[in-house]
């Protein structure tokens, strides 16, 4: 009779949502990995049909309480798409603002309180305060420095108000924005301390193949606008997106998971933004990725949070530029009237790239909507990771084999509750 | 003395309200100095078993499953808040309750038979005996720090309930109906976000529901004749984040 194993983690902890993972072991061979996912579903893209165009960034803010601003980038851009409006100049820049602010919340939110203590064995960011507070007071600064971004711009920390298609509801005032650029300054060395943190963690060897896919701009890193390109040559316009990319059916799980047409499965994130635009970092972020050891292109997951360190330093570097330019809008949002038509749009969550399309009536009432979250196009290479991961560690005893698979799951900062509601999911709970 | 025991619980909803405790950067060593964090799966892996000192729990109940596990939680803890739009009125997901589940399954999910859902999202005390409820989509955390720390020390937590309208006036924000002819929501709308909307140009829609003995009839007729919103602008605006709150759910309901 086969020798059988199982490995299960019952309620994923330290990641945002309810997910679970099932590993199942048959004469020292990984049969089957599941990354189970039970958040129930909430049916955003059905209750958004019927609503204005106009409600869809304060809306589908609710879909992630961890990346707010992002929904709402994809939400507008989408919208003024379907519109034919451009949004351009300081509006844009202030935008690109915000969604800096977002980074930097988000990102040392993973770095410090969800992923640093997997490195030194501790269960809680509480526990890794108690040997060194002095790490985690830098972490709470840095992440305050993102929030009062986004609390600036966007009017408060989770689902800001400020977001409007076409632009902003209102523009800060010069006193409101040169307090901002002072509370920053301080941030880079926060920013720049923690790459040098992080560097210093013990990674597993475990180098792995991926194909990678993010947004690509001429002149800049990206956050809101570029082309969808990967590291095996695609480059697509945000538009085309249906046309490459499909949601499949697995037949070992109940989850829809993105694929490339032409090639399977593939990785989105800070690992794929930064092979795909090195070159476009700040010169301090850049040199920051260096002084950690990083090359141009880094392929191992565990490392990711070298990554996010290292796009923390550029977020808050960016954030400082566009706010010392000194040009403003004079205007709070450009005029747009809804048509009938279609809208598509990416921009860059902090987990990776998030895909909104929608379809309206005249009167700017949506009639269709889509949303593809970064979280279920990499669940099919976080499965694949694992399977890889485990092979070699089979001879470790269960708990640490858990311990580890936990870890390699939290190596892409999962947003459960933002793939959940357009996931197929079996909420079957063991 | 042993720290009082602290449980932080999720069900259907987006993680905004627990992440808020995450985001009181000046403040979470002390409230992690105040209690122990016996159970939060969001920020720590050590997930220790009940009877838990005070529950927070987020989200609405959406699942034959979480209406069983909601009756645990409530006999494993002393106390339970609930904080947020989810759990206090069933949150945006709620609008299902106005449709038909099995339609909406089948718009999002190519394979319903996968899903099993309720066919309402209901908030917490639809369930359980809730000792307090804390408002907002997302709450402020600065009213969740005061009801942990009314907790803390046996007191009743001073969150007022007084509408966004006066939130408005002691801030000195021109009323964005009157200079702006914006539909508002402010006269009706629980206060607890600081009138946020209005200081943006910008009119309120809702995020902390209705508060107590709201006018929304009055409100909704105002917003017809002096704005020229139309009905469906006006049941739009009461059908958000709390449109499962009675009050929101009749005026949505006369007007849509």
């Amino acid at each position: 009779m086969a020798e059988q194993r199982t490995i299960k983690v019952d309620y994923m902890a330290r990641v945002e949502g309810e997910g679970a993972l099932d590993v199942l072991i048959e004469d020292q061979e990984v049969k089957d990995v599941k990354l189970r996912i039970f958040e129930p579903p909430r049916f955003f893209e059905a209750f958004l049909r019927g609503r204005s165009f106009m409600e869809a960034p304060d809306i589908t803010a609710r879909i992630c309480g961890i990346c707010p601003v992002a929904y709402q980038m994809s939400a507008v851009h989408a919208m003024e798409d379907a519109c034919g409006v451009k949004v351009d100049g300081p509006l844009r820049a202030l935008r690109r603002l915000l969604y800096c602010g977002e980074w930097i919340e988000s990102h040392v939110l993973h770095i410090y309180m969800l992923h640093a203590p997997d490195f030194l064995g501790k269960s809680n960011v509480v526990e890794l305060a108690a040997q060194h507070p002095e790490i985690v007071q830098r972490g709470l600064r840095l992440k305050k420095a993102g929030n009062e971004i986004v609390a600036l711009m966007g009017g408060r920390e989770i689902h800001p108000i400020n977001v409007r298609v076409g632009g902003f509801y209102r523009i800060p005032t010069p006193g409101e924005f040169a307090t901002l650029a002072e509370k920053l300054k301080a941030a880079r060395d926060d920013a720049l301390a923690t790459v040098a943190w992080v560097k210093g963690f013990e990674f597993p060897d475990f180098e792995q193949d991926y194909e990678f896919v993010s947004l690509s701009h001429p002149a800049e890193y990206p956050f809101n606008e570029g082309r969808i390109v990967s590291s095996r040559g695609l480059n697509i316009n945000a538009r085309d997106y249906h046309e490459h990319f499909a949601e499949e059916h697995v037949p070992h799980s109940t989850a829809l998971h993105c694929r490339l047409k032409a090639r399977g499965h593939y990785k989105v994130g800070p690992l794929a933004r930064y092979a795909l635009n090195h070159d476009l970092l700040s010169p301090l972020a850049r040199q920051a990725a260096q002084d950690a050891g990083l090359g141009r292109v880094c392929c191992n997951p565990f490392q990711s949070i070298v990554v996010r360190a290292v796009e923390t330093v550029y977020a808050v570097d960016e954030a400082l530029r566009i706010l010392e330019a000194a040009e403003r809008p004079h205007q709070p949002c450009v005029e747009l009237r809804p048509r009938a038509g279609r809208g598509l749009a990416a921009t860059e969550a902090p987990r990776g790239l998030l895909h909104h399309t929608y379809e309206l009536d005249e009167q700017g009432r949506i009639t269709f909507a889509q949303i593809i979250p970064p979280t279920s196009q990499n669940q099919a290479t976080i499965e694949a990771d694992l399977r890889r991961f485990i092979a070699p560690r089979l001879h470790l005893p269960d708990d640490q084999l858990r311990w580890q698979c936990e870890q390699a799951v939290r190596n892409y900062d999962p947003c459960i509750s933002c793939s959940t509601h357009f996931l197929k999911l079996n909420v079957e709970r063991r | 003395m042993a720290k009082p025991r602290l449980a932080v619980w999720k069900f259907a909803s987006c993680d905004g309200c627990q992440l808020s405790l995450l985001d009181c950067e000046d403040e979470l060593l002390a409230v992690a100095g105040a209690v122990d964090l016996a159970y939060f799966p969001e920020a720590s892996s050590d997930m220790q078993p009940g009877p838990y000192d005070l529950s927070l729990v987020e989200g609405s109940i959406t699942t034959t499953h979480d209406a069983e596990r909601i009756l645990e939680v409530r006999r494993q803890s002393r106390v339970v808040i609930t904080i947020g739009a989810c759990a206090t009125a069933g949150g945006i997901q709620a609008l299902r309750n106005f449709a038909d589940v099995e339609e909406f399954t089948r718009a999002v999910y190519a394979t319903p038979a996968y899903i099993k859902t309720l066919k309402t999202s209901t908030p917490i005390a639809d369930h359980i005996h809730v000792d307090f409820e804390l408002r907002g989509c997302p709450i402020n955390k600065y009213q969740l720090l005061e009801v942990i720390n009314a907790f803390l020390h046996g007191r009743k937590p001073l969150v007022r309930a007084h509408s966004v309208c006066v939130e408005c006036k002691r801030k000195g924000t021109v009323c964005v109906t009157v200079a702006r002819g914006e539909p508002c929501l402010g006269p009706v709308t629980h206060g607890g976000c600081g009138a946020l909307c209005p200081s943006y140009h910008r009119g309120c829609f809702g995020c902390y529901g209705p508060k107590e003995l709201p006018n929304t009839s009055s409100l909704a007729h105002w917003a017809r004749t002096e704005l020229g919103a139309s009905d469906a602008d006006i049941a739009r605006l009461y059908h958000n984040f709390n449109a499962w709150s009675e009050p929101f759910r009749q005026e949505g309901q006369r007007d849509g």
